[in-house]
């Protein structure tokens, strides 16, 4: 067994800086790697390019660094219910392309899979693919999309263990299982760190080999974004 | 006129047995309360579950599982759970029978708008574009003119586009209407509207071949 664990946040971290390119796990604020968010606060590195389906609200997940204005450029396919962001996003303090979900997910993909770029029929005809190749393939046009390129990806599963597996719960998986591997370094925060063989090999949904790091977080908040519910009555 | 739920309630006759569908956030998530229960249909939802029920009771809720609109739900029997390129591979794929969604816009050649106002709104365009880039069945749920009373039925968008050449079906609180190859085709009255009323309230070009009958529910 290759060993993944790190014993602490700050060494699951080594080596982030200023000005790197970070892929961020999590659909709205489910699934979001609230510790390495934490941690990145904490060390206020500056300049950073965030590649993320969503940026958090004002004062939880991306909102945190964008508060900090931590955050150079954003990639996201939604951005709405952060005023923050929409503030620093109109002023042009901060840079934002926005990109259609399935597009963020593939381009990760891609990256994780050793594609170098994807044709998707996603965005044609639109501003977002502006200044892109196209091309026709039986009849339908399709826009080229490039894979990303990340220094770090940060990832937030149920359960793992020290050989990197992963699990992950309900729609807390969205993202994670396609950055994984989609960076140099993929660091992974779990619920539960496992001991070894106590995952069955049938379950797992990310073979280590995709992850570099791995920790459990010390604490997870998994604040609920709308709350719905209905009546008993019902 | 129909209300939201109106609207929702017609649409929900599009919905066949067999289906997967997928409900966009507004108008369209009320379709689901309006399905026939003699029927069995699978709700999707992009951010990553198949089999989608209803929102949970209080105290029941769990912030791991939630729809695309960040709101808390429950799971039926069958369901599954997957990720992100897993979810666009069913609706790129054209594995998913039904798209519904909202719009701002929609023109006559079947271009929809809903992702953006040039300096007013960017939020993000979310899975629309891929939605509406693939899905061989797209209705859009909306109403018929915006809050300023204009026509949301236009020769061309005005806004910058979602996708294009898309739409299929159009269901207002005045009318059904379908986008045929020469344009938008009347085919059914809400209750108690007239053609004359949807005319004006249309825009675009509006093709009215013979009598056009009142939706039934």
């Amino acid at each position: 067994m290759i060993n993944k664990k790190v014993d602490n946040i700050s060494e699951a971290l080594k080596g982030v800086s200023d000005n790197m390119t970070f892929m961020f796990g999590g659909f709205g604020l489910s699934g979001i790697p609230e510790n390495a968010i934490a941690d990145l606060v904490k060390r206020n590195i500056k300049g950073l390019t965030c590649i993320s389906n969503n940026a958090g609200v004002d004062d939880f997940g991306l909102g945190l660094l964008l508060h900090q204005k931590q955050i150079k450029k954003m990639v996201s396919s939604y951005v709405g219910e952060n005023d923050e962001f929409e503030r620093q996003m109109l002023s042009g303090e901060l840079d934002v392309e926005l990109i259609p979900q399935g597009t963020l997910a593939e381009r990760c993909r891609a990256a994780q899979a050793g594609f170098p770029a994807i044709y998707t029929p996603a965005g044609y005809g639109t501003e977002v693919a502006e200044g892109k190749e196209t091309r026709e393939f039986d009849g339908k046009m399709y826009v080229l999309e490039h894979a990303f390129k990340a220094d770090f990806a940060f990832i937030k599963a149920w359960k793992g263990d020290a050989a990197g597996n992963l699990i992950f719960k309900g729609t807390a998986r969205n993202f994670n299982p396609v950055m994984c591997g989609a960076a140099k370094i993929t660091v992974a925060e779990v619920e539960e760190l496992v001991p070894v063989g106590e995952l069955d090999p049938n379950q797992i949904h990310v073979p280590g080999i995709f992850v570099q790091r791995i920790f459990q977080g010390e604490t997870y908040e998994k604040r609920i974004e709308q709350l719905t519910v209905r009546q008993m009555s019902t | 006129m129909l209300d939201k739920n109106g609207i929702a309630k017609r649409i929900a006759k599009e919905v066949q047995d067999g289906y997967y569908v997928n409900l966009g956030i507004g108008i369209p998530t009320l379709v689901a309360n309006y399905v026939r229960d003699d029927i069995e249909v699978e709700f999707q939802s992009e951010n990553g579950v198949l089999g989608m029920g209803p929102f949970p009771f209080e105290g029941e809720e769990d912030a791991d599982i939630i729809n695309a609109g960040k709101q808390t739900i429950t799971t039926l029997p069958g369901a599954s759970f997957f990720d992100s390129a897993m979810s666009f591979a069913m609706i790129r794929g054209q594995h998913v029978d039904l798209t519904i969604l909202g719009a701002m816009e929609v023109s006559e050649n079947g271009d929809i708008a809903n992702w953006k106002i040039p300096g007013k709104m960017v939020k993000g365009m979310g899975g629309a574009m891929d939605l509406v880039a693939s899905a061989e069945n797209i209705i859009v749920a909306m109403m018929h003119t915006n809050r300023a009373g204009e026509s949301k039925l236009l020769k061309n968008c005005s806004l910058p586009p979602t996708g294009v050449g898309c739409v299929k079906k159009i269901v207002t609180n005045m009318a059904v209407i379908e986008v045929t190859p020469k344009g938008f085709k009347l085919l059914e009255r809400a209750p108690g509207v007239s053609v004359e009323d949807i005319k004006n309230a249309t825009e675009g070009d509006l093709i009215i071949d013979g009598d056009i009958p009142e939706m039934k529910f």
